[in-house]
């Protein structure tokens, strides 16, 4: 059974963006989740920071200061080994989830 | 940042803040800045910055949330938060504390005792391992049982050592109080004799010289070795001394080692002096049980296959044992005897089973008023709540989440029931104390190792967790439940506070009130059944009585010459001065010894307790002849045998026959021949060997015609000296001229009789103790709540009293509210004191657990508190102002 809750997903979906982007800060991941998903996806800002403070807890992003492009301090965040581990983990589950889902519409 | 650098930054608390406060700022600064690039105004793309990112301070907190180290933080910051507040309110803060250090300190150290009685092992290498090997069902008072905590004789020690396969290696022990010093002025100790492998098998390894050892078994007799025991080494030999002599009855006994300041020997709760190698008397007596045969049970070996390999040995064992010279019915009883194995890890104790009812229940008392104490403060936190409810509703209007504010609650009444289990565990180290001093009695202080071992943490820290639920949860669930709109509207009080709102505080106070009816029956009957022992009327003069021993190991009396010497030393009691009158005995009444021989009576068959005593004895102790006569000085070794039996003999053996020269016949035992005595007297029932029990068939028979078989080197005075102290010492200084030989201990009987109701005293006092700290604790309950009611209701009773409403209606609304309460409480109370006084039934004498006068007693007592408690607030209600209290509205 895969683990299919809306938190897994938002993970999922940010473990991602930074294996895509290398390293960025929180408004950069949201932007970038919008960009690619075609503004299909919209990342709630309020739960982004929890989530993000939750990885970094468990291990699977680390992160440190630095400027942008725009000359803000910001906090960027990159994957660690566990966290590169851990969207495989993220993306196994979530094609099973899409799987299922999807078997049940073709049924309905 | 790392995990270990926040937690390395614990309590720079401000600092993380800032790093997140900083990272979530710059999220809306760029979506500002890339609004603005989009083309909106600086103060749109703000607005729309902060509209998409959201509430910061709920998004902060719940970054804060996720954050473990900042967990911890925060949890720091409610406890300062907590301590601030308490500080605010130091009389609530102390009242809380006390009354927590105290309830969680009784427990405790009730709990202390139950721990080092119960509980613990024995202070040796892998206690576990320990088993005690005894007659299943014991010996059922076959023979001579010559110690507490015999159980075997000596030649089933010796079988046991030859067939031992359960175990690998088994020893034999036994308590043997000796006499210390010359024999004109001895000092009584706590003789230990052990057999030669005890310590080693035990692993007990010497404090200084050696212990003692298998060769040592075979000068036990006539020149013992000796092992002293730290306390003693210390107190009595100034912690030298080793190779000197101890003069021990009589005899010098080097001593040879000490041993560790730990261990006290094999009963918990006394302490060994001087232990000893085990003796073996010669001629073996085969019908004394006198030592204790232990073993640690090989690898493998359960106590119940252990039992049955005993069991299957029994029969080979006790055939080999038999004692000779009894009758054919006794031998068989004896053979049908079984051997089994029990678990010895904690040792033996008197003190365990004379102890385990009352400690189980006083912990039971102290967990219900410890119960009772935790209500009130729930009250007094509820009351608090209230009072704070604003400051609450304000935290939450502000976006403090309710887990944040129940977590805040949660961990103000967490630090109020740790430093009441903190103080309360300080408190349980001297209650525990007084309470062990408390059990002590004239010869037998109480040595238990009383200390807060891991076991009593965990319970303090249990009882505090709980408590802390108890008292806690239900205020801050309360407090943190409110609508921030309603609590914060002025005057935010209806008229009439709902009823959902006291139902809590009411149900309190009604379990209070039960519980406290519990305490109180207990505490009542307790005291009454103390009562009813100490002025029972056992049939005998208990006043002015002393009871002295005169024991003579060391002189050469033959044994014919004993009756002869013990008569003389009685007519030398008797000519001192001050003594009125005097009579020896085989068996001090009421002192916890019984002496049982075997009857024939006519056509039946029993037993009788029978003591012989001189003719006096009757005149001393104040008991009368009903028919017949007394022993006299004519029945003499050669008259025919006499004997004066009691009421209950009478009833059990002779029914209606004229007792009056019936024939008793004895069975025959070693030393004690079978004969004939033939009725002469009969006197009232008294009681035997202590006041609790019932009367037993009794034969009282002529000192003189003792079985000369029998006689021993001692005798028993019972001695009318009106004043005892001064004719003890003209005694003393008598013998000492006349009998220097002879070694002379006294003791008060009465004072005596006393020391046996060591536990009942206890229960009556402690029982009597909560029982008047619940009472209290429920006046100041009872108080609180209703005070804080007629609070609440204030507007309300303002408006009954602007609308023409009496004082005495009043004052009968809120002592309504008290009755009903009480009512309630009351009827619950004595259900719940009916089924609680089945577990103390046992400990009761001369009372049921259901006596009505005591329970009528005890709710009449609660109606007068509760009347009291609920008059003062009553009172005030009914001296409101109504211009005041609707001024408020």
């Amino acid at each position: 059974m895969a683990k299919n809750d809306l938190q897994g997903t938002l993970d999922l979906l940010v473990l991602k963006s930074l294996s895509q982007l290398r390293s960025m800060h929180g408004y950069g991941i949201v932007l970038h989740i919008e960009r690619v998903s075609d503004a299909l996806l919209h990342v709630e800002e309020g739960s982004l920071y929890p989530a993000l403070h939750r990885m970094e807890q468990n291990g699977w992003v680390r992160s440190e200061w630095a400027l942008t492009e725009t000359k803000h301090r910001a906090k960027f965040y990159a994957l660690t080994p566990a966290g590169k581990k851990q969207l495989a983990v993220a993306e196994r589950g979530f094609e099973q989830v899409v799987k299922g889902v999807q078997a049940i519409l073709r049924l309905a | 940042m790392s995990l270990l650098r926040r937690i390395l930054a614990f309590g720079k608390r401000s600092q993380v803040d800032k790093e997140i406060e900083d990272e979530l700022r710059a999220h809306v600064a760029m979506r500002t800045e890339d609004n603005v690039a989009a083309g909106m105004s600086p103060d749109s793309a703000a607005r729309d910055a902060r509209l998409r990112f959201g509430n910061p301070t709920v998004v902060r907190e719940r970054v804060e949330g996720a954050d473990l180290a900042l967990g911890i933080a925060s949890m720091g910051r409610d406890l300062r938060y907590a301590i601030r507040g308490y500080f605010k309110s130091p009389g609530f803060t102390a009242v809380a504390i006390i009354t927590l250090a105290l309830g969680i300190g009784a427990n405790t150290a009730i709990f202390q005792l139950l721990d080092a009685v119960r509980l613990r092992s024995l202070p040796v290498e892998n206690p576990q391992e320990l088993a005690e090997v005894r007659i299943v069902g014991g010996n059922r008072g076959f023979g001579i049982n010559d110690g507490m905590y015999a159980q075997l004789t000596r030649p089933i020690w010796e079988e046991i050592q030859r067939h031992h396969e359960p175990f690998s290696r088994v020893f034999a022990w036994r308590n043997n109080d000796r006499l210390l010093g010359q024999l004109t002025d001895p000092h009584r100790i706590h003789g230990f004799d052990v057999s030669g492998d005890f310590f080693a098998v035990l692993g007990i390894h010497p404090w200084q010289g050696r212990l003692i050892l298998p060769e040592d078994e075979a000068s036990a007799c006539a020149a013992p070795r000796a092992v002293v025991s730290y306390p003693f080494w210390q107190a009595q030999m100034g912690g030298r001394g080793l190779g000197t002599t101890l003069m021990i009855d009589g005899t010098p006994a080097e001593v040879i080692g000490v041993t560790p300041p730990g261990f006290f020997g094999m009963a918990v709760g006394e302490s060994f002096d001087v232990a000893f190698p085990l003796c073996e008397p010669n001629p073996t007596r085969r019908e004394v049980f006198d030592v204790s045969v232990m073993g640690r049970l090989k690898p493998g070996w359960t106590t119940e296959r252990a039992s049955a390999y005993f069991g299957a040995l029994s029969a080979g064992i006790f055939d080999a044992t038999a004692p000779t010279g009894y009758s054919a019915d006794a031998i068989k009883h004896f053979k049908e005897y079984r051997l089994g194995v029990y678990p010895a890890s904690g040792g033996v104790s008197s003190l365990r089973e004379a102890y385990d009812t009352s400690l189980w229940l006083l912990l039971a008392i102290t967990g219900l008023v410890l119960l009772i104490a935790c209500a009130n403060l729930a009250n007094l936190m509820l009351a608090r709540a209230t009072t704070r409810q604003r400051e609450m509703a304000m935290r939450m209007a502000l976006g403090a989440s309710r887990n944040c504010l129940l977590r805040q609650l949660l961990m103000e009444s967490g630090l109020l029931a740790v430093a009441g289990a903190v103080l309360g565990v300080a408190i349980a180290q001297v209650f525990s104390r007084i309470l062990v001093w408390s059990l002590s009695t004239r010869d037998g202080s109480v040595h238990l190792s009383i200390g807060a071992d891991w076991r009593v943490l965990l319970f303090a820290a249990a009882a505090a967790g709980l408590t802390c639920v108890v008292f806690g949860t239900l205020p801050a669930i309360r407090a943190t439940n409110t609508d921030p709109i309603t609590a914060l509207k002025p005057g935010a009080r209806g008229l009439t506070a709902s009823r959902e709102r006291f139902s809590v505080q009411r149900s309190m106070v009604v379990t209070q009130i039960s519980v406290s009816l519990v305490l109180l029956v207990g505490a009542l009957l307790f005291v009454r059944s103390f009562r009813n022992l100490m002025t029972l009327n056992p049939g005998m003069r208990e006043r002015g009585i002393t009871v002295g021993f005169f024991g003579f190991p060391l002189s050469n009396v033959e044994q014919k010459q004993r009756a002869e010497f013990k008569r003389q030393l009685l007519e030398d009691v008797k000519s001192v001065p001050g003594v009125q009158n005097a009579a020896t005995t085989t068996n001090v009444p009421l002192n916890g010894s019984s002496w049982t021989h075997g009857i024939h009576v006519g056509g039946s068959e029993g037993s009788s307790k029978f003591t012989w005593v001189s003719p006096g004895y009757f005149d001393t102790m104040d008991i009368p002849l009903l028919t017949g006569r007394n022993l006299s000085e004519t029945d003499t070794e050669d008259s025919p045998r006499v004997a004066v039996v009691n009421q209950t003999f009478i009833r059990q053996f002779l029914g209606q026959t004229n007792p009056i020269g019936q024939l008793v016949r004895t069975l025959p035992e070693p030393q004690y021949p079978s004969s004939v005595y033939e009725i002469v007297g009969t006197i009232p029932d008294t009681k035997y060997s202590d006041l609790r029990g019932e009367t037993p068939p009794m034969v009282f028979a002529p000192a003189s015609q003792f079985p000369v078989t029998a006689q021993q080197k001692w005798a028993a005075m019972m001695i009318d000296s009106g004043n005892a102290q001064p004719a003890t010492v003209a005694i003393k200084r008598a013998f000492a001229e006349k009998h220097p030989q002879v070694v002379l201990q006294f003791f008060d009987f009465q004072e005596g009789i006393r020391d046996n109701l060591v536990r009942d005293r206890l229960m009556a006092i402690l029982s009597g103790f909560f029982g008047v700290l619940a009472t209290v604790l429920v006046m100041v309950g009872l108080y609180g709540v209703l005070s804080y009611l007629v609070t609440l209701r204030r507007n309300e009773i303002g408006i009954r009293i602007a609308l023409g409403a009496r004082r005495g209606q009043v004052i009968g609304l809120v002592m309504r509210d008290a009755a009903t309460m009480l009512l309630a409480g009351v009827i619950i109370g004595t259900v719940l004191a009916l089924v609680a006084g089945r577990g103390a039934s046992s400990m009761l004498f001369g009372l049921k657990p259901y006596d009505p006068a005591t329970l009528t007693f005890a709710v009449a007592l609660l109606a007068v508190i509760a009347a009291l408690a609920s008059f003062l607030p009553a009172r005030r209600a009914a001296r409101l102002d109504p211009m005041v209290a609707l001024r408020n509205e």
